[in-house]
């Protein structure tokens, strides 16, 4: 069951220097209870189509529903849906974890004791009980992130959007991220979307790719699917089927393997 | 829902501004300074109003700590778009009107602190005004304070950086300053200023603030600056709101 679904997402920037389509026409469906990595170079689109799926961007194109509710018409029901971790995150570095877990809570029509009880639930789950009356400041990078996941999960999403998660974080908190990420979507079922640029971590985590490329889909399957159409083989590196697909190399997408 | 909204976003910025104390009486600093070392100097000068010297000063000052305090309200809105904190929010079901009237009301409740805190240290150095006026002159703080605000995390939300936002608020608020007649009344001057003032909102809230601090609480000039107060905060209220619904970019 389709649990994501896009069809021609459009999105037009009007600036001095004239319309800039950021996002040329998005088509993706997404199951529910995977792991999709949608992957694509810099400025391919991927945080401007995850900020119109998330309704922080309306499209000037298109349509798409998340979780049954349409993005045009039922914005609300999307926002209950779905939880979004920026790239930026999203915590007052002033302000202590707890504060800032209790106060999203509230955001979400949690009753003051019931802000609470799931403030103290999301610690235990996502290992920050320790740090609840830290600044959020005064976090490392690693359990930062964990605190903005917990952030995104407080009303317990069926989706969750999640933009390049693991930028600049060291090699054993990008590996708790990755069991973080298995682990919500073997305990609770949550469908998770996430962009990245490691390739490594598209490989290793997601059930399936989407690559975009200048506003549009360029490619899609599982990870093996794609290393055997375009990386030529089975056992290509998903950097090398990654260049094909994106023609960013010498070789032009549709020509012999970039590299065997 | 939407008062429930408003409440917690209120709370959230009000505590932040509680957890900066320093920053909370700093802001009184500047009117403070004027009340101190430009005060004096116009405690015998023929300035044509009623009252004492001080009944004429302190509604400019009050009305000059609003006007430069919630202009720049919206730098707090560029640092949240950076550290992505407004939009964490925006994807809650949070009434977008909440986002704007929650911090605007927070503007408020310290603009009209740190008034208070301004029109004691008056009395201390000689204000003598009846209590109706000074309650008066609050609400006028409060109405000031709101607009301008709004209208500040509007352009905020606007504008990319904060080096756009600094000179653009500036740009504004330096004529409003000088055209309204804060520090002495434009009727001293020549009549083509007095006629610009005149084409500054700001100038009648000042004229009201002034009556009501000698206590005509019925006059004209009271009449019009309640007018403009109202008149300005519906406008810059609206403004706010419609930028805070749409803007997704």
């Amino acid at each position: 069951m389709a649990i994501i679904s896009a069809a021609g997402l459009a999105r037009t920037f009007q600036t001095k220097r004239g319309p800039v389509e950021a996002v040329r026409g998005i088509d993706l469906t997404v199951r529910e209870g995977e792991i999709l990595g949608f992957l694509g170079p810099n400025g391919a689109g991927k945080t401007t189509t995850l900020r119109m799926l998330t309704t922080l961007l309306a499209p000037t194109g298109g349509a798409a529903t998340v979780a049954g509710c349409d993005l045009a018409t039922d914005p609300a029901g999307v926002r209950r849906a779905c939880g979004y971790v920026a790239q930026s995150g999203g915590v007052d570095p002033q302000i202590s974890v707890r504060e800032e877990l209790v106060t999203q809570g509230r955001l979400y029509r949690l009753t003051k004791a019931q802000a609470v009880a799931r403030t103290e639930e999301l610690a235990r789950d996502l290992d920050l009980t320790g740090l609840l009356d830290r600044r959020a400041g005064a976090l490392s990078g690693g359990q930062r992130r964990r605190l903005d996941i917990a952030m995104a999960l407080t009303h317990r999403p069926k989706v969750l959007f999640l933009d390049e998660p693991t930028t600049g974080l060291d090699p054993g908190s990008r590996a708790d991220l990755w069991d973080l990420v298995r682990r919500l979507r073997d305990e609770h079922g949550t469908t998770v979307f996430l962009t990245t640029h490691y390739l490594d971590e598209a490989d290793a985590l997601s059930d399936r790719l989407v690559v975009v490329d200048a506003g549009v889909v360029v490619a899609e399957g599982t990870p093996s699917a794609l290393k055997l159409e375009y990386g030529g083989s089975i056992d290509a590196s998903l950097q090398d089927t990654f260049l094909a697909i994106t023609g960013r190399s010498a070789a032009p997408a549709d020509a012999a393997p970039v590299a065997v | 829902m939407l008062l429930h909204d408003i409440a917690l976003v209120y709370g959230r910025y009000l505590r932040q501004s509680l957890r900066s104390r320093f920053a909370l009486l700093f802001g009184v600093l500047m009117p403070l300074l004027y009340l101190l070392f430009f005060g004096p100097l116009l405690t015998d000068l023929p300035l044509g109003g009623r009252g004492s010297s001080w009944q004429l000063l302190v509604p400019g000052l009050l009305l000059q700590l609003g006007l430069f305090g919630s202009s720049f309200a919206g730098f707090a809105i560029i640092i949240e778009k950076q550290q992505g904190v407004l939009e964490r929010m925006r994807v809650t079901p949070v009434s977008r009107l909440a986002l704007l009237l929650g911090r605007v009301l927070r503007d408020a409740t310290v603009f009209v602190f740190q008034a208070v805190l301004l029109v004691l240290a008056a009395l201390a150095m000689g204000l003598r005004a009846p209590l109706a006026g000074v309650l008066i002159g609050f609400v006028f703080v409060a109405l000031l304070t709101a607009s301008l605000a709004s209208l500040s995390y509007a352009l905020a939300m606007k504008v990319r950086t904060p080096t756009e936002f600094g000179p653009a608020v500036n740009a504004m608020t330096m004529p409003a300053m000088l055209l309204s007649g804060l520090m002495l009344p434009m009727t001293l001057g020549p009549a083509w200023l007095d006629f610009l003032s005149h084409l500054m909102p700001f100038r009648y809230l000042v004229d009201a603030v002034r009556d009501a601090y000698v206590g005509s609480y019925t006059s004209t000039h009271m009449l019009y600056g309640v007018l403009a107060a109202v008149g300005l905060t519906i406008v810059s209220v609206t403004v706010g709101t419609r930028v805070f619904r749409t803007s997704g970019a």
